[in-house]
Parts: C-alpha cells; sequence; structure tokens
C-alpha cells in the first residue's frame, strides 16, 4: 500500500473564490427591496430618530426566510439534554428566549419562534430614502462671497502623470487600435502600448460654499400634541440629513408659534407645549424678517417647512396669504404641512391653494407612514 | 510556508498509517488548506462549487458573522467523495490540525463504508459544478429573477423526495416514468415567453399559456405502449445505473397509488413547466439525495469520527502541550450544549458505551449497518440518558417545560424526531385533482400538526411550480383540514366529523 500517494495536503490561492460574497450581495439587494417596501414605516421608527441615527431597528424578514413543510415546534415534544437531572415540570425557558439574533451559538440551541430578522441602521435607510428624493429648484447662482480653491478633473490628455491615468479611456484606445490593425488572430491578447496611454487632467477652480437653511416653524398651539410634534421631529430629521448630501452648510433655525411667534432651541421645539389660538401670520412675518436680516436669498438656498393642525383664527387668512406668496418668492421650496387626524382639511389650506406657484408643496399627514409621502411631496 | 506544508503533510502520513492500522479503511484524502471564507462558503453551500442562491449568501453570511465575532468555529470539512476533499482551516495549531485530520479519516472511513452512502456518486464535486455551470447558462438565458423564482420553489420542497430509491433502486423504481421523455418531443404546450428577464414570469409561465395542460397529461396515457419497448437500451457505465433507475424507467401513466417523490412527480408531470425549469428541479434532486445520507447519520457519524479522533491522538507521541491543546479542543468539540443536542457529544458517547461492551469488530460492522434512527433506537439505553441527563421537554403555555426524563419515552422521542430526517412526510395522491389538473398532497400525520404559516408559504411555491390549483390534506388539532394554493392565495377547507386515518 502505497501510503505516500494517496494523502496529499495541498494550499492553494482562494483569494478570488468569492462566490459566498457574490450570494451574499444578492441576499443583501432582497433585504433592500422589502425596506424600501416598509419605508413609510421604518423612517418614523422610535429608535432610529430618537437615537439621533445612533441606534439600529429590526424588522422581520419573512419574504426572505426559507419556506418550507415543517413541524409547528409548538405543538411537539423535543429532546434535550442537561448538566443535571431534569425532572419533568421544570421550567426551561420562556417564550421571549429567541431574541438573541446574530449572536446565538448556532442554530437549534433552542426551539422556538425562528422569525428571520434583519438589523437595520439609520445608514441603510438614509440609502434608500435619499435615492428617491431630489432636490428642487436648486439655484446654482446663490454662493457666498468667500471660495477657496479646489482641483477639478475635467479633462483627458496624452501626457500626464501616471497616478492619473485614466484605466477606462486608455483601454478604449488600445481596442480601438487593435480593431484598426484587423488583426486575424483573435487570440492575441489585450495590449496596452504608449501611444494608447490617456490622463486625466485637471484645472483649478474657485469653489464656492454652498449654504442652506432651515426655517423650521410649528404650531405650539394647544392642539398639536405629541403625535404632531412626533410627525414634525420626524419630518426635520429626515431634511436636514437630506440637504446636508447637498450642501456644504446645513443650518436649521427653529420658530415656535402659536398667536405670536419666537424662536426655541430644538428641545424647545420639540417637547414645549402652549395653549392659546393660532395666528400663522405671525411666523410667516417672523421668517420673512429673519430671512432680510440675516439669509439674503442671492447667497443663502431657503427652505421654510411649515407644520400646524390647520386651526387658524379665519381673520387671519388672507394676511397669512399674502406674507406665504412673499416666502415663496424667496425661498427654494416651502412645504407647508397639516398634521391631521380628521378628514376635514382647514380653511387655512384651502386659502393657500390659491398660490399656484410650485415652489409651494401642500401636504397633509394623517397617519405616521406618511411622513415618508411628505418628503417625497416636498423634495421632488 | 514551504516548510510548514511539508510537515504537514509528514503528519498527514502518519497518521494514516496509525490510523489504518486501527482498522480504519479510507478512500485517499486530499487535504486543502484553505482561509476562513473559503471555508466558510463550503459550509453554506455544502460543496465547494454549487449554483447560485441568495439562501447560501444568506447561510454564508450567518456563519462569517459567527466567526468573526469569534462565536464559533469550523475546523474542518469533509466532502463524500473518492478521493475525499477535506478543507482545513487556515491558521489551525498543528496539534488542531492533528485531531482534525484523525477525525477527517474516520469520516472518509464512514462515508467509505457505510450503506447509507453506498449509492451515492463519488464524483460529486465534479457533478456539482456542472449542476452551477448549467444554471449559470440557464440565469444569462433566461434572466436571473426567473431562475431565482424557480430555485426558490424548488428549494422549499427538496426534502420532499423518496429517499429509499437512493438506496435499492433497482427494484422498487420500475414504474416510475422516463423523466423527460414526453416532453422532450412535442408534448410541452407552455412557452415562457416572457420569462426573459421579467420579473412577473412566474404567473405568466403558470396561467393562460397552460390551458391545455389537461390534455398534455392525457396525451402521455396514450402514448405508453410505444414508450414501453424503448426499455431494452440501457447502457451500463459507471455510476449510470445510480441515477439511470431513478429517471430513465420509462412508463408514463400518473400513477394511481401514493407517490413518495413531490420532486420527481413535479419533474414529470406538471403541466407547466419548460424543459429547462424541469431540469433545475432536477438538479436540486439529485443534489438533494446526495446530501440525505449525511443528513440522516449525522450523529452516528460524528460520533465515529470523534471517537476515532481521540484514539488516534492517544497513539501519537504528543507533548504535554500538545496533550493539553488537544484535551482542551476535545473538550470544546464534546461539550453538551445547554438544551439542544451536540452530535459529536451524543455519538460519541454511544460508541463508548458499545466500545466497552463490545469487541472492536463488531463497531466497525455497526458503522456499515446503522443510521442516525437505528444506532439510536438500538444502543441509547437507560444508563446513557440518565448519564446524559436526557430529556423531552415541549412548550406548556408561555414556558418550555420538561415533560419526561423516562429512559424509553426519551430514546422513542428522539427516534421519532429522526424520522424521514425530521421532516413531514408528505406524499402525491393525485395529479389531475377534480379532472382539472390539480396536484393533490397529502400530509402523511403522524402525531405532530405541520406549522400553519409555512406550509401556506410553501403551499405558494408548490403552486407556481405545478401551474394549477395545488391541494394539502393534514390534520391540524385533530381534524382534516384541506388547503388549497392558487395564484398566491390559500383557502382552508374545515371538514369535520370525519375520520382520520392516522
Amino acid at each position: 500500500m502505497s501510503v505516500a500517494d494517496d494523502i496529499i495536503v495541498n494550499r492553494d490561492d482562494w483569494s478570488l473564490h468569492r462566490k459566498g460574497f457574490l450570494d451574499q450581495t444578492r441576499h443583501r439587494e432582497k433585504v433592500e427591496e422589502v425596506i424600501k417596501q416598509q419605508l413609510g414605516d421604518l423612517i418614523v421608527d422610535e429608535s432610529i430618530i430618537l437615537s439621533n441615527g445612533k441606534k439600529s431597528t429590526k424588522i422581520p424578514m419573512r419574504s426572505l426566510e426559507e419556506f418550507r413543510f415543517r413541524y409547528d415546534l409548538k405543538k411537539k415534544n423535543h429532546t434535550g439534554q442537561g448538566t443535571k437531572k431534569m425532572v419533568p415540570g421544570e421550567i426551561l425557558g420562556h417564550d421571549k428566549a429567541k431574541g438573541k439574533g446574530a449572536a446565538g451559538s448556532g442554530a437549534g440551541e433552542e426551539p422556538g419562534e425562528d422569525i428571520y430578522e434583519a438589523e437595520i441602521t439609520y445608514d441603510d435607510l438614509a440609502n434608500i430614502l435619499f435615492e428617491e428624493l431630489k432636490l428642487p429648484n436648486l439655484d446654482d447662482k446663490k454662493r457666498p462671497l468667500i471660495a477657496h480653491d479646489r482641483p477639478e478633473f475635467n479633462d483627458v490628455r496624452k501626457k500626464g502623470l501616471m497616478a492619473n491615468v485614466d484605466k477606462k479611456r486608455t483601454l478604449l484606445e488600445s481596442i480601438k487600435r487593435q480593431a484598426l490593425l484587423q488583426k486575424k488572430d483573435k487570440d492575441a491578447r489585450l495590449r496596452i502600448s504608449p501611444e494608447d496611454l490617456r490622463f486625466k487632467t485637471w484645472e483649478t477652480r474657485p469653489n464656492f460654499e454652498t449654504n442652506a437653511v432651515i426655517l423650521a416653524m410649528m404650531d405650539t398651539s394647544g392642539s398639536m400634541g405629541q403625535f404632531e410634534k412626533y410627525i414634525a421631529r420626524t419630518f426635520f430629521f429626515w431634511m436636514v440629513r437630506f440637504l446636508r448630501l447637498k450642501y456644504e452648510n446645513v443650518e436649521i433655525r427653529f420658530i415656535a408659534h402659536h398667536t405670536e411667534a419666537k424662536e426655541v432651541t430644538e428641545e424647545e421645539f420639540f417637547t414645549r407645549g402652549e395653549s392659546g389660538g393660532t395666528r400663522c401670520s405671525s411666523v410667516y412675518k417672523y421668517a420673512l424678517d429673519l430671512i432680510e436680516k440675516e439669509y439674503p436669498p442671492a447667497h443663502f438656498n431657503i427652505y421654510p417647512v411649515h407644520f400646524t393642525d390647520g386651526d387658524n383664527i379665519g381673520t387671519d387668512n388672507s394676511r397669512a396669504l399674502s406674507l406665504m406668496k412673499q416666502l415663496v418668492e424667496v425661498s427654494q421650496v416651502v412645504g407647508y404641512g397639516e398634521i391631521l387626524r380628521t378628514h376635514y382639511s382647514s380653511t387655512l389650506m384651502a386659502t393657500l391653494k390659491r398660490i399656484t406657484d410650485p415652489k409651494l408643496r401642500l401636504v397633509t399627514i394623517r397617519e405616521r407612514s406618511e411622513v415618508y409621502v411628505a418628503l417625497k411631496t416636498v423634495f421632488s | 510556508m514551504d516548510n510548514e506544508l511539508h510537515v504537514l503533510n509528514a503528519i498527514a502520513q502518519d497518521i494514516a498509517q496509525v490510523a489504518r492500522g486501527m482498522g480504519l479503511d479510507f478512500y485517499p484524502v486530499n487535504f486543502e488548506i484553505v482561509p476562513a471564507e473559503a471555508l466558510y462558503t463550503f459550509g453554506a453551500y455544502g460543496m465547494p462549487v454549487r449554483f447560485t442562491h441568495w439562501s447560501f449568501g444568506k447561510a454564508f453570511y450567518r456563519m462569517k458573522t459567527q466567526y468573526d465575532l469569534n462565536l464559533s468555529r469550523i475546523y474542518e470539512l469533509v466532502i463524500n467523495t473518492n478521493p475525499a476533499y477535506a478543507f482545513l482551516l487556515e491558521g489551525n495549531h498543528q496539534t488542531q490540525n492533528k485531531l482534525v485530520i484523525g477525525h477527517v479519516y474516520a469520516h472518509v472511513d464512514f462515508f467509505k463504508n457505510n450503506y447509507y452512502f453506498s449509492r451515492t456518486p463519488k464524483d460529486m464535486v465534479e457533478r456539482m459544478a456542472a449542476h452551477s455551470e448549467k444554471i449559470r447558462e440557464y440565469e444569462l438565458k433566461y434572466g436571473r429573477e426567473c431562475v431565482e423564482q424557480i430555485l426558490d420553489a424548488v428549494l422549499a420542497i427538496q426534502e420532499h423526495v423518496d429517499y429509499r430509491s437512493h438506496i435499492n433502486t433497482s427494484s422498487k423504481m420500475e414504474n416510475i416514468p422516463k423523466v423527460r421523455g414526453p416532453f422532450k418531443d412535442g408534448g410541452s404546450a407552455c412557452h415562457c415567453n416572457s420569462c426573459t428577464g421579467g420579473q412577473s414570469c412566474a404567473g405568466e409561465c403558470t396561467s393562460g399559456n397552460c390551458s391545455d395542460g389537461n390534455s398534455n397529461l392525457k396525451e402521455h396515457r396514450n402514448r405508453k405502449p410505444q414508450l414501453k419497448v424503448r426499455k431494452k437500451r440501457r447502457v451500463s457505465l459507471p455510476y449510470e445505473d445510480l441515477w439511470g433507475d431513478l429517471l430513465e424507467d420509462e412508463s408514463n401513466i400518473l400513477p394511481t397509488e401514493e407517490y413518495e417523490d413531490l420532486l420527481l412527480y413535479i419533474i414529470k408531470f406538471a403541466p407547466g413547466l419548460e424543459e429547462w425549469q424541469r431540469d433545475i428541479v432536477s438538479i436540486v434532486r439529485e443534489e438533494s439525495l446526495y446530501f440525505y445520507p449525511q443528513i440522516e447519520t449525522k450523529i452516528i457519524n460524528e460520533g465515529w469520527a470523534t471517537f476515532w479522533h481521540a484514539r488516534i491522538m492517544r497513539e501519537l507521541d504528543l507533548t504535554d502541550a500538545e496533550s493539553l491543546d488537544f484535551a482542551l479542543m476535545h473538550s470544546q468539540v464534546v461539550q453538551p450544549s445547554r438544551m439542544g443536542l451536540n452530535p459529536y457529544y451524543l455519538g460519541v458517547k454511544l460508541w463508548e458505551d458499545i466500545a466497552k461492551r463490545k469487541p472492536i469488530a463488531e463497531l466497525f460492522e455497526l458503522r456499515e449497518t446503522e443510521n442516525d434512527l437505528s444506532f439510536i433506537r438500538n444502543h441509547l439505553n437507560r444508563e446513557l440518558v440518565e448519564e446524559l441527563n436526557m430529556f423531552n421537554f415541549r412548550k406548556v403555555g408561555a414556558h418550555w417545560q420538561v415533560t419526561d426524563n423516562d429512559w424509553e419515552k426519551v430514546r422513542d422521542n428522539l427516534v421519532k424526531q429522526l424520522v424521514n430526517g425530521g421532516n413531514p412526510r408528505i406524499v402525491v395522491l393525485e395529479g389531475d385533482y377534480e379532472g382539472k389538473g390539480g396536484l393533490y398532497l397529502k400530509h402523511r400525520h403522524e402525531g405532530v400538526d405541520l406549522d400553519l404559516v409555512y406550509l401556506e408559504k410553501t403551499l405558494n411555491l408548490v403552486q407556481s411550480l405545478w401551474g394549477k390549483t395545488v391541494v394539502l390534506e393534514t390534520v391540524v388539532d385533530g381534524k382534516k383540514v384541506i388547503f388549497e394554493s392558487f395564484n398566491g392565495l390559500v383557502s382552508r377547507r374545515h371538514q369535520a366529523n370525519q375520520n382520520i386515518e392516522k
């Protein structure tokens, strides 16, 4: 028996064996499809909003379970083993024992509800959500006076630094050249000769910083409760983060109002409530003054958003309308959101509908998942 | 690095000699040292090369994460082929490798000698590579989504093949029709034109186009006599007979009795499947038949390998440090798990117990003839059940509660769980239900109800393969219930006051 021949130890290069990763990517894609379908509910998830995006949330991924005919684990006897003698009646655990997720040490440790959950982080949501939002009326002229130089790759040349070689164009050149040679030998490998090389080159350009300001306005009269504030909070949470992708500097100012408007801190904005009636014109006036004093429209992209329950004092509507018109003129886009739990829309909404400028975006939110619709309405 | 390989080669040769000296009889083994990513890929796919599906990606991610977080570790993986392939994790210590190599030889000995593996093809790596290639071609031709939809559905029922056909092919399977014959020559009426990349192909494939599926089936019946004639032309190449018998029988009537092999039934009779879709079903079926012996011998095989690696290690000249390493690793392998059963631990305890009472030659006989079910039924005794603190438990209200520790009840429950690889038995009763080409399935209820959520979802997947209505009869809380699936909707009919046969 030739022992030496039939036992072989070998080591190969496995670094190109990427199969697991490829199918993992497909699985990941399917997870994202599920997220997309549930985006409306996910973006209002408390664990993400209240932790400022630091915590993640979990959702069941029913469609990514691998279904088969299986026994009902709750109706069946299992066999296990213990570290000591177990007697009938002894309790091993409660139903909730299965919340371990990925940390569990191997499948089949415990029977129980085997629901496949995926962990969703702020980044997952942001990536998917922001893909669907667009920035309306981005005005290129609005630039501050300060600028610094920035290289911009905008040309291709035949000579250049090797580090800046443009691989795609170089390959194309090589293919073109060899096609022109009309070589019959198809097996000949693609060669890159010095004349194929193309290099990216740059110009130095002054770069102007782009600034945006969000004027967060909210009705803090008695009728605005926990629910309404949470809706507004969620909306602003995503709005700020979205605008930060588009502008280098994004500021947010919080203006609360009932019959009078005043600027407050973020904390106060989302928590404090006051009683009294509502006069929306007050907050529009305040916003216009603020713009005039601090945010010249020539240099700032302005995004006022107002949340209210629409319960405005009737006599104030015409004044609110004319101020809103002015606000729309100086802004990139204005959001007006009515958070209502009834099926009526307010007289203020009806009044504002007279403004035909597409920069004014009117939305009504009746339940949490509609924040998503509102975001899509404002940013489309 | 070369030196390390050299050393390991010498070690592997030495251990092979020791193992053979102790009576183990194994195929040649090719060891490959691989990085964790590769090893965990093989673990997730069950093979170094297998077709692409997201569920493998999901398994890979889970295993890889556990490895990255240091929660679990696979040291080795053995493929049942001749020569056998064994993969060692890069970065194993030498002592770890010594133990693992001994373990591998015992597994390969088991593959080579155990009866349940006697009909598995020994060139499965190549076969699966070819399968993977074919599925890749179908993806290019019909679109990834279409292939994925078929795979989603077939993988959901991959366990429902007749495993006995795998063992004793010649006599049992005489009456099974040829797979492709009827559909190859003109019978196929369904053209899945819309399947080139579109999303909604399942709906398209199964609806309008297949309206004459029923007449299709009748046609098959008529063609029976001429096909019978061809039966003589069977070639016998090596291994041909393995799959040949399963697939090549030539009668093509719808069986009138209970039919145990759901996948084969679909391959042959599903009215709405294209040729390539049938091919995917048969690929999955073949792989399922290959893997089943591993599922039904998990405890006995892991026990055998653990039993022998310990004995082999005792024969080797280990330094003190190596002995300590070995003891640590061995104890981790056989660590009892908290609630489930560690197959290594239960298996090795059974073998050790038998070794105390019987000559070693008898152990070698047992490794030829037993699988988990018979091994437990024949050899799990009162002493072991008590020593291992084994017990039965079940859900009582919101609690998991111990119900029994009587040794016979524990043994019997364990045996029951191992029946049919732990899967419910689903048989086909009829392929032309109500004269409309529906598929009538019956769950052979053996005391435990099915998970109804899973049942409905799976039934819809079967329906997408079959094309027409699919019905499943089962028992829920002692009452007969019939689930009917069509176009993604499932309805339930209770049949009260009827005798339920069990």
